[in-house]
């Protein structure tokens, strides 16, 4: 009784994850190993994959060391400027902002989302080229200033393309913010900044963590951005795979490539994790 | 009338209607997106499973839509819009910045493409690939193999087959603009030479291994598709050194130019004429030294789902009305004599669009082993990685 019980039981479960399971293994797994297995082949004479099985592509991986340098450096700086940007405005909406308006400033930072990030970079390459900023600067006696195809315009497009996606875990953290622990630290003669640093920042800890390895990942494959607003000329490993798959038509060396990045990914998520487990796990046991 | 005065103003109402106008037909930034997403190759090879995403309303042998995958700048809008209130058969339009990403997208299979523009130096590999078809002639009757020039037709023919017909030919050459640069360019020697002086921080060349590297090797005195390492070595230390005075490394220069961004560029003749064209002040040059001539081609790929449709397009293009009407809008030279009597004098006498033979002279046509060599894939990686 109990037995049949349980195989129904794990019908159902196994009803429910099919789906998940299919997709994931007919999208990600597949296709996962489908590269492992170009990486280890050969550029074929006119392009493409052949079979073999070599380590030369990953021995041929420092030639892109410099991709790989820039987008390990990009990646967290990226991330590190976000946070900064985003946990004020983050720290305001949850905590600061009038509940009626509370929705309708978190939707102003939803909103942008719906226009395709490409459309907004564009926006940014007026804004940044000669007819934009450098246009009204001209206009006050100040000429010639060159502001696209810079590295600043790079970090600029990436602060502000990612910046939602760092204020929404934060905010999310801090909405549910205890308002009595605010309370009791002033009651016990903390000041301001040092129940800030004490109970607020601890607390909302889990959000940045969440929001920093989210603005890593998706930074680690960051193409669009150095490509419009960097003028091409900074290399990442995003634009390294574009080139290799669609300029080189090396296939193998393009995969290799990429499986390495993934690699670097799930390293990445793993620190990210421990760091939000340890951080998290301790003040809920605290608070409980 | 020129609005001169609104050359350098801020983006108005109309002109950010235009850009978006041209987002919509299908400019560069549908080849980011494309590239970046890779969405329009998934809707496109999904758009083309029959039962799956099909309209109802599938009735004709031409079907409702088709794809061309071309040039960024290289057509009149209104020539496609015209086809379809022809035909009722929408085109979609990709465009690309290099062949090398055209021959990576068929070689991955399932662009979708009915249709497309590549260059001469590619079309053997594509027959050697076995990724485009013999043309059916007798499905072109617009097309008069006796009224074009044998120059540009020859690589359209692999084995005394046709595999391909030509849409118009060119050169690349240098776009500067004259109103920002003093000393005159004349060379590709010259051009590298304003690029790390006069011209630091305002120079472009293409992301395009072919006349990146190419136009290098002419400036050192070396042939425009040599793959001989020592001179591509030199040819390597001379981008290099020059990069941390490049505005970009992008083959759509347009924009750039026209907001005065940049200042000088490699440059396609199509390019040359549009830019100076509107910008009197940027002038188009050939390097006395050597470079690039070009013809481009109409092909069919072999995986084409609408062929049908492929056809009544190339054969619409063909026609010399309608050619005439392409070549003036983006103003690349045509290879048909027919089209050529059609032309404005205006246009016939254009020095940018027309050269003198003797500017001709250095000139060379791309070779099939430029596409393919990959030492030249790797400078050009390694340039852009520098």
């Amino acid at each position: 009784m109990r037995a049949a019980m349980n195989t129904k039981r794990n019908l159902v479960t196994a009803a429910l994850v099919a789906p998940a399971a299919a997709w994931l293994t007919v999208f990600l797994v597949l296709p996962f190993i489908a590269m492992l297995v170009f990486a280890f082949g050969e550029r074929a004479p006119e392009g493409g994959y052949q079979v073999a099985f070599t380590f030369a592509q990953f021995a041929n991986l420092p030639t892109r060391a410099a991709a790989f340098w820039n987008t390990l450096l990009l990646a967290p700086a990226g991330a590190l400027l976000c946070l900064i940007v985003a946990y004020p405005v983050a720290y305001y909406l949850a905590v600061k902002a009038n509940p009626r308006y509370r929705l309708i400033l978190v939707s102003l930072v939803v909103v942008p989302f719906w226009t395709s990030l490409l459309v907004r970079t564009y926006a940014w390459m007026y804004i940044l080229g000669s007819r934009g900023i450098p246009n009204l600067l001209a206009m006050i006696g100040i000429e010639d200033v060159r502001m696209l195809n810079t590295p600043g315009a790079v970090l600029l497009g990436i602060v502000y393309g990612y910046l939602p996606l760092m204020i929404m875990p934060i905010y999310v953290s801090l909405e549910r913010l205890d308002r009595r622990l605010l309370e009791a630290s002033a009651d016990l003669g903390a000041k301001p900044v040092s129940t800030f640093f004490g109970v607020t920042l601890p607390l909302s800890l889990p959000g940045v963590t969440t929001g920093v390895a989210l603005v890593t990942i998706l930074l680690l494959g960051e193409y669009l951005i150095p490509q419009l607003l960097g003028g091409g000329k900074v290399f990442f490993i995003g634009n390294a795979l574009v080139d290799l798959f669609l300029q080189s038509r090396n296939w193998p060396f393009g995969s290799a490539i990429a499986v390495t990045l993934v690699a670097v990914v799930v390293v990445v998520l793993m620190v990210a994790m421990r760091i939000a487990w340890r951080v998290a796990g301790t003040r809920q046991v605290d608070l409980v | 009338m020129t609005k001169w005065y609104r050359d350098n103003a801020p983006i108005t109402a109309d002109g950010l209607a235009d850009e978006l106008m041209r987002l919509k037909r299908g400019s560069v930034t549908r080849r980011h997106f494309l590239g970046v997403t890779g969405l329009g190759l998934a809707t496109a090879v999904l758009a083309r499973q029959p039962g799956l995403f099909n309209s109802t309303a599938v009735a004709e042998d031409l079907g409702t839509q088709m794809s061309i995958a071309t040039w960024p700048n290289y057509h009149d809008p209104a020539t496609f819009e015209a086809f379809t209130a022809a035909t009722g058969v929408a085109v979609e339009v990709n465009v690309f910045g290099s062949n090398e990403e055209m021959l990576a997208k068929l070689q991955a299979g399932g662009t979708g493409w009915d249709l497309f523009v590549p260059t001469n130096y590619t079309i053997s590999t594509y027959v050697k690939l076995g990724l485009i078809d013999e043309l059916d002639m007798s499905k072109l009757p617009n097309y008069d193999a006796s009224t074009e020039n044998p120059r540009f037709t020859n690589e359209g023919i692999v084995d005394g087959k046709t595999y391909a017909v030509p849409k118009n030919w060119g050169t690349t050459g240098i776009a500067v603009n004259s109103s920002k640069i003093k000393t005159p360019v004349a060379s590709w020697k010259d051009f590298f030479e304003i690029a790390m002086t006069e011209a630091d921080g305002r120079t472009m060349v293409h992301d395009y291994q072919l006349t990146t590297i190419g136009n290098a090797l002419v400036s050192l005195g070396f042939s425009f598709n040599s793959i001989k390492p020592e001179e591509l070595a030199k040819a390597e230390e001379l981008l290099i050194k020059v990069k941390p005075h490049l505005y970009a490394i992008n083959s759509d220069y347009q924009p750039a130019m026209r907001a005065t961004d940049a200042w000088m560029t490699m440059c396609w003749t199509n390019d040359g004429a549009q830019l100076n064209r509107d910008i009197p002040d940027i002038k188009f040059v050939l390097g006395k030294d050597g470079g690039e001539i070009w013809s481009d081609f109409y092909a069919i790929p072999k995986s084409a789902a609408n062929k049908a449709a492929g056809y009544a397009l190339l054969n619409y293009l063909m026609a010399p009305e309608n050619a005439v009407k392409e070549h003036i809008a983006n103003g690349a030279p045509t290879t048909d004599s027919r089209v050529m009597k059609l032309l404005p004098a205006e246009v016939t006498s254009n020095k940018i669009v027309y050269p003198d033979e003797t500017a001709l002279t250095p000139l060379e046509f791309g070779a099939a082993v430029t596409l393919t060599d990959p030492g030249r894939a790797e400078l050009m990686a390694r340039f852009k990685a520098a």
